[in-house]
């Protein structure tokens, strides 16, 4: 079983959502994202999405971009951040680490060198963002013959043909974006994503994520009542880039805010329990 | 080379092209293609369509022949096809007035662009204007700098200029921005993408509008030589004018294709905009192609004198014309552009654009190889106007 796998199982016999923060490595310097990707875990983070920086972000608005340009003047490749996961392994061998990012710097790297020398720094799983499954099935394949899940996104706009190829090629789980728009952009309508997961999981028995446009602890809890994983990222990207040049304050500022959702959410899911319980 | 026939249905010339975009874009990009797919066929667009491009756009273009240019070298019989005398002042507008065509007859009443010179900018917000569409463009935060003139040309047309701030500020992150506004406004926008980049269908639909040039330039030729041209000189940036020119020639082993990318400081220097001459394969916008990047697949800033060609990638089908050998690229650097410009505009009277002005000086140099007898077309993509501040800056010239 993989790692993000036995995680997500871990989980649902726990009762507990997963939480799945994200944060761009090499920001806002590369010394400091394993100590980052630590803090969240003890914070409560149950899996993490590590960006990889690029050039041209496109699906992503203004707070990511910014921090893949920081990273990008920190001189962050795609080399350094499976640097920054194998050395992050040596004192955490449970929390699933997926790479999130554009096709490009993997190109550069060669699919095969890229699986093989991710899946021996200890990454569990790849997100292309601009990598449809018409495109992908070459690094699919690359992927999974090293062990590696690809993690595909869902969209408002997926038709149900669409989203039954998709769950047929991904494996560790899916990811629903939230909203049609870039990452961090707002307006979410809730009950419209409760009812499109709805009708996702009758493609997929796949854990199913949501992620875009998620920034307080209150969001977070509602998600999870109905998700099994929350993305956050624009929210949690902020916080580094206001206190950029310092990390003390980063570190404390992440911790209180991955608490604040962490708690959120696990009250939400004892409420959830309550309620069930009262109706049984 | 047997009868062409690409892309193949998913948007492929050979390894290049295809759809590399983010999932929420899969749907729109497929709803495109159908559209494309649907009224290319149907006879009342294409009529509208020829109409407008004679009435509103002003087509067929003159070919002219540069009878002083000719002599001036001392080589071939060269031909200037004048896209220059286009409405709007370019080529840009043959595919505009195609792209908001098609957005009218999908109900999307918003037009949205990315613009480098500002010409395509231009170019859709004047259809924008005469079709009654909403319009909005994007302009990296240098060029506006840069093309002053066209911003402000864009607004009296009615449109939104929107400066990009990210990454390089040029024509590469408008239409990173372009693409995100797409993904938040897919409901009621149509995205003009103004070159033969981007997500399939946009690399072979541009072509297709584009192809007018083509056309024209044959049936033309025809008329005044009764027979085909022997080379066709184009200058590429994303590659619009020239994928318009060569493609009804591609079927035609004898006519020597030649594309000029801007070699800016020098191909040496590594400041310049040559994917083709000097760059690697790689994913951008939509598509699989020649790329200016680092050794970690990020994408690097080019510099052009001319904003037009100042691009990192290049439309897939000129990668796979390249690697077939159906095509040639060479490089122009700015110095040679801007003697190119000054020599059409004193020895012809016609004061090119500094895109065009990369294939001229690639066109003289060619020519003077090439027998007397022989006949060469020069796309001349666009007029100068634009290029004058420029221009005169480089002179020591304050206007």
């Amino acid at each position: 079983m993989s790692r993000i796998e036995t995680r997500f199982a871990d989980l649902k016999q726990r009762g507990r959502k997963a939480l799945i923060p994200f944060i761009t490595a090499g920001d806002p310097a590369k010394d400091i994202t394993v100590t980052l990707m630590h803090i969240l875990v003890q914070s409560g983070a149950d899996l993490l999405e590590l960006g990889v920086p690029f050039s041209d972000p496109m699906a992503d608005g203004p707070v990511i971009q910014h921090a893949s340009e920081r990273a990008l003047v920190n001189g962050t490749s795609l080399k350094d951040v499976l640097a920054m996961v194998a050395e992050f392994r040596k004192k955490d061998n449970d929390t699933p680490v997926i790479l999130m990012g554009y096709l490009n710097p993997i190109e550069a790297l060669g699919y095969a060198e890229f699986a093989d020398l991710a899946s021996q720094a200890g990454v569990d799983g790849a997100l292309t963002v601009d990598l449809p499954p018409e495109e992908g099935q070459e690094l699919v394949a690359a992927l999974q013959q090293q062990g590696l899940d690809t993690i595909y996104l869902l969209a408002p706009t997926s038709t149900a043909e669409r989203i039954q190829r998709i769950a047929d090629m991904a494996s560790g789980f899916l990811y629903y974006v939230s909203l049609k728009g870039v990452t961090g952009a707002g307006n979410l309508d809730l009950s419209e994503v409760r009812q499109r997961l709805d009708s996702i999981r009758r493609h997929t028995g796949l854990p199913l994520g949501v992620g875009f446009g998620i920034n307080s602890p209150e969001i977070a809890a509602e998600v999870s009542t109905f998700a099994d994983a929350v993305v956050v990222g624009s929210a949690i990207v902020k916080r580094i880039a206001e206190y950029e040049s310092s990390p003390d304050v980063i570190m404390k500022e992440l911790q209180t805010f991955v608490g604040a959702l962490r708690q959120a959410m696990d009250t939400a899911a004892v409420n959830d329990k309550q309620t069930c319980g009262g109706q049984g | 080379m047997s009868a062409y026939a690409l892309p193949d249905e998913r948007g492929h010339f050979g390894v290049y092209g295809g759809v590399f975009v983010a999932e929420t874009l899969m749907q729109p990009v497929t709803e495109l293609l159908a559209a494309y797919e649907k009224y290319k066929q149907d006879p009342e667009f294409q009529a509208e369509l020829d109409r407008d491009l004679a009435y509103y756009v002003g087509r067929p273009s003159p070919l002219y022949f540069a009878e002083r240019l000719t002599q001036l070298v001392g080589g071939t019989r060269i031909y200037l096809k004048r896209e220059d005398l286009n409405h709007t002042g370019a080529h840009k507008i043959n595919n505009t007035v195609g792209q908001a065509l098609l957005a009218k007859r999908m109900g999307k009443p918003r037009l949205i662009a990315e613009t480098g010179a500002g010409q395509h900018g231009v170019a859709t917000a004047t259809v924008a204007a005469r079709l009654g569409m909403e319009c909005v463009v994007y302009m990296g935060t240098e060029d506006i700098q840069r093309q002053a003139i066209n911003v402000y040309r864009m607004k009296l047309l009615g449109a939104e200029v929107v400066p990009v701030e990210s990454g390089s500020k040029t024509l590469k992150d408008a239409l990173n921005e372009a693409m995100r506004d797409w993904v938040a406004h897919v409901d009621n926008t149509f995205y003009v993408i103004g070159t033969v980049a981007g997500p399939h269908p946009y690399p072979a639909m541009v072509r297709d509008f584009q192809a007018i040039i083509g056309h024209e330039t044959r049936q033309q030729l025809q008329q005044l030589e009764g027979r085909l041209p022997d080379a066709l000189v184009a200058c590429v940036g994303g590659g619009s004018n020239a994928m318009g020119l060569f493609y009804p020639f591609l079927n035609d082993a004898s006519v020597e294709l030649h594309g000029v990318e801007a070699a800016g400081d020098g191909l040496e220097t590594g400041h310049h905009a040559a994917p083709l001459c000097d760059g690697d394969v790689g994913v951008l916008h939509g598509n699989r192609t020649y790329l200016m990047e680092t050794e970690d697949g990020q994408i690097i800033e080019t510099h052009s004198i001319s904003a037009g060609l100042d691009y990192p990638g290049v439309g897939p089908e000129h990668a796979w014309l390249k690697d077939e050998g159906r095509a040639s690229y060479s490089a122009i650097d700015d110095k040679e552009a801007l003697e190119a410009f000054h020599t059409l505009t004193r020895i012809e009277g016609i004061i090119p654009a500094l895109e065009s002005s990369h294939a001229v000086a690639y066109a003289i140099k060619l020519a003077a190889k090439m027998p007397k007898d022989k006949i060469m077309v020069v796309n001349l993509s666009g007029r100068g106007d634009k290029d004058i501040h420029t221009v005169a800056a480089l002179g020591g010239i304050k206007l």
